[in-house]
């Protein structure tokens, strides 16, 4: 069992986990990711390691309520404990080298994007956050963001915090007006890192995404988190989930993605309906 | 007076169109009765060659006898005393080429049902005569045995018997290896694993799950805290595809990950949070024993068909001839002299058919089996909305990778010394599959044994 040290909801869909886990928190690197079971009859998720305290023996975790096992995730409060927590799984990102960089974050894919802007600042580069909201009542992270970066742009997509449009309008923003990047890092949902990336790729600039697919294992014994990239099958858990994002088949990563939503929206609704009962009868 | 009957004690079963509705056990155990008749077919022969065939040296005309005699308790420590897994063992061996092809009333006749009444005995002692196990006295050494399987409960099991402190480390959250996630229910039970598991336990076994030995620690992090030395016993899980096009496409699954839904995960059962697809039209490629488990998982999460695709001919298959003649009379479809093209989709990624060829068999390969040879122009589709690619295992590289010292062979196996199973690394051992690539649960068995020894004798002379 992995006790919950600390809770923090970051906004009406996000929540902030602080879990005690000495062994992972003893080797996690940015880029890195745990995988999760809630109880018995739970499923295993991934989620990326959002932070690390190697003296505390803590490991930070940032999860949007998305489906029945992050509701549930999300019922559990400090004192509580997780049942399973294992890693840290995934290969660790390769940040070295690079001069100037921008990290881009897509909602919930801040959460992930943070701790690598973290990791390339302490290594030396210059680094451009661009994070990108629906709204500006839903910005997570905005203290951690600019801490670890020495530029943050939010953009939200109705403009509520004056700063109208898509992340992709702010890194051409910054590429036209002289950015000479040598690295773009982009993390999100999948369809903003194929944007990212066809941007990107107009202009040359080496991109590393961090792809999000379905797992059971995360250690490479079931291919479940399969992708092509470069025409190669890789597994995400054990390969990745860092690739370059020139590489990727989106369009298959996406398909495979939505391969359960079906039967995820059902569990889900039942869920819900069972949180609403239980809130009738307190 | 022996049994001089010369066919086996038949086992009754579940009713072939009603067990392929359900994951409950197939095979249901003999009855006192049947044991008894059974075992009095054993002529207790005095060279036992039966024996030779046992990896772990069931000391089988002794247990046997003691049916006869009536002490089962007495059966009981005669087989623990060599195999920690009985349940398990009398399941799932392929008792026809290991001890009952060995036996002597198999030259004329059927052999003995040896497989059929260890499990009898195991089962006896589960429903209700557990003695409480006590821990052997500690020696003061401390060995860590990476990977949960049955070579590594086997080594765990015999360390701790000779006093080891012993820890076992898994990196799934339940620990039994292929017998947890590969090997269905229906075959079986996962609660007999876990009670296996327990009495390790019991008997002083440490079972440390969600631990990635090679992430979370290494090998020489271990040694560093203290294990004296290390058994790896990480089995070949790293699912093999076939690269042909399609294979990404939504309902393709590998083996291991349709299994560890079904039987590590109970997406088959309601209350259970992991989801499954509920296929129609199912094609298993394979024909190993891995195939036939997928085959018949998926007749019973409600399939209407279900074809193994193989490319060679029946005589050829390595799965177990039970385990063929139970899928045929459960309705799975036999596509032999058959192989795989390509995978066709509709516009959402989802599979629509299968594309196959036929074969026909060539000059014997260096293997000595005949080598199958494409039929031009053979080209047809399967219509199935499921591809389950059981076509074989390799070792998981994360514990080589990450040793610095420890080798393999070009398919991935660690190198040991055959006689003491020791890798190219002082103090770490290696055994099962992770050695001698996808084989059996009895082979790894045999081999987490033969390394306990063989760590023991190190310990002992350090």
């Amino acid at each position: 069992m992995f006790p919950i040290l600390e809770k923090r909801r970051l906004n009406d869909a996000m929540t902030l986990m602080v879990v005690e886990a000495p062994f992972i928190a003893k080797k996690a690197k940015a880029g890195q990711f745990i995988i999760l079971r809630v109880n018995e009859t739970g499923e295993r998720i991934p989620l990326t390691i959002a932070d690390y305290d190697r003296e505390k023996g803590t490991v930070t975790i940032i999860f949007q309520k998305v489906g029945k096992t992050t509701l549930l995730l999300d019922t559990l409060n400090v004192g509580d404990a997780i049942l399973d927590f294992i890693g840290p799984l995934g290969k660790a990102s390769e940040l070295e080298g690079y001069k100037r960089v921008a990290v881009i974050g897509g909602g919930a894919g801040c959460a992930i994007a943070y701790p690598q802007a973290k990791a390339l600042h302490a290594l030396g580069a210059k680094v451009d956050m661009i994070a990108g909201f629906r709204n500006k009542d839903i910005v997570i992270l905005e203290d951690e963001m600019r801490a670890a970066s020495d530029n943050l742009i939010i953009m939200t997509d109705d403009g509520s915090n004056g700063n109208k449009g898509f992340v992709t309008d702010a890194l051409k923003k910054q590429i036209e007006a002289g950015a000479d990047y040598d690295l773009v890092v982009a993390i999100g949902p999948l369809i903003m890192m194929k944007v990212v990336c066809d941007l990107t790729k107009q202009y040359n600039i080496k991109t590393i995404i961090s792809m999000n697919p379905i797992m059971i294992d995360g250690t490479g014994m079931c291919g479940g988190c399969r992708l092509t990239v470069g025409g190669k099958t890789k597994f995400a858990c054990v390969d990745g989930p860092d690739f370059d994002g020139h590489e990727v088949d989106f369009d298959e990563a996406m398909l495979r993605l939505r391969t359960y939503r079906d039967q995820e929206a059902e569990e889900t609704r039942e869920f819900n309906c069972r949180l609403m009962e239980g809130a009738k009868n307190a | 007076m022996p049994n001089m009957e010369p066919k086996k004690t038949p086992m009754p079963e579940q009713a072939p169109d009603v067990r392929n509705k359900n994951f409950k056990e197939v095979a249901l155990g003999y009855t006192a009765e049947m044991a008894l008749n059974e075992a009095k077919r054993c002529l207790n022969c005095k060279t036992a060659p039966c024996m030779k065939g046992c990896p772990v040296n069931v000391h089988i005309p002794d247990f046997i006898r003691s049916i006869v005699d009536g002490d089962l308790e007495k059966a009981h420590d005669i087989i623990t005393a060599t195999n920690s897994l009985p349940a398990i063992c009398g399941r799932v061996c392929p008792q026809e080429t290991q001890c009952e092809s060995k036996c002597v009333r198999g030259i004329k006749n059927e052999p003995v049902a040896i497989g059929r009444l260890e499990r009898y005995v195991a089962d006896w002692y589960m429903d209700g005569h557990e003695k409480k196990r006590e821990a052997a006295a500690p020696n003061g050494h401390k060995v860590a045995v990476v990977g949960s399987g049955p070579a590594g409960l086997t080594c765990a099991g015999d360390l701790a018997a000779l006093g080891y402190s012993v820890t076992v480390y898994e990196a799934l959250h339940a620990p039994g290896g292929v017998l947890m996630y590969g090997i269905p229910e229906f075959r079986l039970p996962k609660a007999i694993v876990q009670k296996e598991v327990d009495h390790l336990v019991e008997a002083g076994v440490d079972v440390q799950p969600d631990m990635v030995i090679g992430k979370v620690l290494s090998i020489d992090e271990l040694l560093e805290m203290g294990y004296e030395a290390i058994f790896v016993g990480t089995g070949a899980g790293l699912p093999r595809f076939m690269n042909i096009p399609g294979e990404g496409l939504v309902g393709v699954y590998s083996a291991n990950e349709f299994l560890t839904r079904i039987n590590l995960m109970k997406a088959y059962q309601d209350g259970y949070d992991t989801p499954i697809i509920r296929p129609k039209n199912v094609a298993v490629v394979g024909g190993g024993n891995v195939a036939m488990d997928a085959a018949r998982s998926a007749l019973r999460l409600g399939a209407e068909h279900v074809y193994i695709v193989y490319r060679r001919a029946e005589e050829q298959m390595p799965a177990r001839r039970e385990e063929i003649h139970h899928a045929k009379e459960e309705g799975v479809i036999f596509k032999l002299l058959n192989n795989p093209v390509a995978i066709h989709g509709d516009e959402n990624g989802r599979v629509t058919s299968i594309e196959c060829v036929e074969m026909e068999l060539g000059e014997p390969d260096a293997s000595g089996r005949r080598r199958p040879i494409v039929k031009a122009g053979s080209n047809y589709e399967l219509p199935v909305d499921c591809v389950i690619m059981a076509i074989g295992n390799s070792p998981n590289p994360l514990i080589r990778s990450t040793t610095e010292g420890l080798e393999a062979n070009d398919h991935g196996c660690l190198i040991v010394n055959e006689e003491t199973l020791q890798t190219t690394r002082e103090a770490v051992y290696a055994g099962g599959d992770t050695v001698t690539g996808a084989a059996t649960v009895i082979l790894a068995m045999g081999e987490g044994k033969k390394a306990a020894a063989a760590i023991h004798s190190y310990i002992s002379s350090k």
